[in-house]
């Protein structure tokens, strides 16, 4: 028997082995997967917590449901990989050989990457909404705050999901509203980005959205520390903000394994080939989700559109055929605009968040770039989609590759 | 994509003012583009940094990032913003030749 071994069962690895227990034939394959962990998230979900939309019951379901009946799971840390020697070790010892690893270990916030993040006000005035603890400890603050000075900050890019911090102010600027206080609330988003966002038609779309919510925008701000003392965010060229309430987006790594192992760059993600998913340094390694180094977007839907790619080159690298499957980079993500109200954008590497309908060309339901009610259903359907479809490893109504029909250029 | 004289000699830049190709590179068209930037004098302190991120560059293909710059022990962040002031990976980049840095999607 071969060995497949999938390390971790997140959105990316779940998907993964569902697809391949339902490809591979198991009478020449050994599929295992491995996680530290028992509770999967809907990280999505994550962004609602502090406004009460969601709890914390609403984001979380046991990892033991989405994987294949008869699927080999292993609940444990993982050591060390020994790529040169094609096996892993898991922590206890044990040694699980392979011939094929995928790894899917994702990133995750690092606020101690930054001094005076992770202090005394942490969790008090300083919050992340990046995990179900950080979510639901701002839900509380949230709940009793007056008002004052609102500072969300992006420490520095790549982020996951690059979206969800222009979701989480607009969202802020409708529940204050609605709360009765909006008037009492400046809210200002600092990124170290040269505007609201990465491209350059989306940055303007969402600028004007900043501007019309009356939230100030402050681009090329390059977060050094936090003052806590002071309540201040402090630049690399002591320039400061000062905050009441600061909801940071601390510095994204890929896991401590990675770096453990020698596997990564600077920020523990994993050099790989940014069309074939293939790692650059071992040809029997593949990496999805993301654990990758690719610039293409940290999102769940990337992802899946990553799997699709990925499993046909699993099967042509199997057959010892060159690698045909080619990632474009495709994202798609439905951003919350407060109110009842989304916006729907879609792009690769290549082509920029562009206006136009989605995903039927010139009908919709969804439009994209533009704010519609449609969109914003779009996006709460979306959960039940990904614990009943998207997990499972199903086939959306969604092209992997980006289409260029029903967009305008 | 235009021609440009810089130091003496013509070279091609693109619509920002990056050089097409970093291989016409030399130590006089990095002081013209460090002045154009607002840097002026360019120190043998700003010629190391821009040098290790040139030899990268060659051996990967991509410049480093500022993380992996002050990782290395090239270069400390915060001496870093205080050489290229207003965004150093960007500021590095041009004078050093190299292309704009690819940021994310």
């Amino acid at each position: 028997m071969k060995k497949l071994l999938i390390l971790g069962a997140g959105t990316a690895g779940t998907m993964m082995l569902n697809k391949l227990e339902s490809t591979l034939d198991q009478t020449e394959w050994n599929i295992t997967i491995v996680d530290q962990y028992e509770t999967h998230y809907y990280q999505p979900g994550f962004l609602f917590i502090p406004f009460g939309i969601y709890n914390k019951r609403d984001v979380i379901k046991p990892k033991r449901d989405f994987f294949p009946p008869g699927a080999e799971v292993i609940f444990s840390k993982i050591d060390l990989i020994e790529a040169e020697r094609n096996q892993v070790k898991l922590e206890g010892g044990k040694v699980l050989p392979y011939d094929i690893l995928i790894i899917a270990t994702g990133s995750k916030i690092n606020p101690a990457e930054t001094e005076g993040l992770k202090e005394a006000g942490w969790h008090k005035n300083i919050f992340d909404f990046y995990t179900v603890e950080g979510a639901t400890a701002l839900q509380q603050f949230l709940k009793y705050w007056e008002g004052g000075k609102l500072v969300l900050n992006i420490v520095e890019m790549p982020i996951k999901c690059p979206v969800a911090p222009l979701e989480f102010v607009f969202l802020a600027d409708w529940w204050f509203t609605e709360q009765g206080i909006r008037d009492k609330v400046d809210i200002e988003f600092v990124t170290p980005l040269p505007g609201a966002f990465t491209k350059p038609k989306a940055s303007r779309v969402f600028g004007d959205f900043l501007n019309k919510k009356n939230i100030s925008l402050t681009p090329d701000f390059n977060t050094a520390r936090v003052d806590w003392e002071h309540k201040q965010l402090v630049s690399w060229e002591e320039s400061t903000i000062d905050y009441d309430l600061l909801i940071s987006i601390p510095t994204n790594m890929g896991d401590e394994l990675i770096e453990r192992s020698g596997l990564g760059d600077e920020l523990n993600f994993i050099p790989t080939d940014k069309a074939t998913l293939q790692s650059e340094a071992h040809e029997n390694i593949f990496v999805l989700g993301d654990a990758t180094n690719l610039p293409s977007s940290k999102a769940g839907s990337v992802a899946h559109f990553q799997a699709d790619i990925l499993l046909d080159n699993l099967l042509s690298f199997i057959d010892g055929r060159p690698l045909r499957g080619k990632f474009d980079g495709h994202a798609n993500c439905y951003i919350e605009s407060g109110f009842g109200k989304g916006i729907l954008i879609d792009f690769n590497y290549d082509t920029e968040p562009l206006p136009g309908k989605f995903p039927l060309p010139g009908i919709g339901p969804f439009s994209l770039l533009e704010e519609t009610r449609m969109n914003h259903y779009g996006k709460m359907m979306f959960r039940w989609m990904y614990w009943n479809l998207l997990l499972k490893g199903a086939e959306l109504p969604i092209e992997s590759h980006m289409l260029m029909a029903g967009k305008r250029t | 994509m235009t021609t440009k004289e810089l130091a003496g000699a013509s070279v091609e830049v693109d619509g920002e003012g990056y050089l097409v190709d970093h291989k016409v590179w030399n130590p006089e068209i990095a002081a013209a583009i460090a002045k154009e930037e607002g840097i002026d004098p360019l120190t043998d302190r700003h010629l190391e940094v821009i040098k290790f991120m040139r030899k990268e560059f060659d051996e990967k293909g991509s410049a480093p990032s500022i993380r992996r710059l002050n990782k290395l022990n090239i270069v400390p962040t915060k001496e870093l913003y205080a050489l290229f002031p207003g965004g150093p990976a960007k500021k590095a980049a041009k004078i050093g030749g190299l292309g704009k840095p690819q940021g994310c999607i």
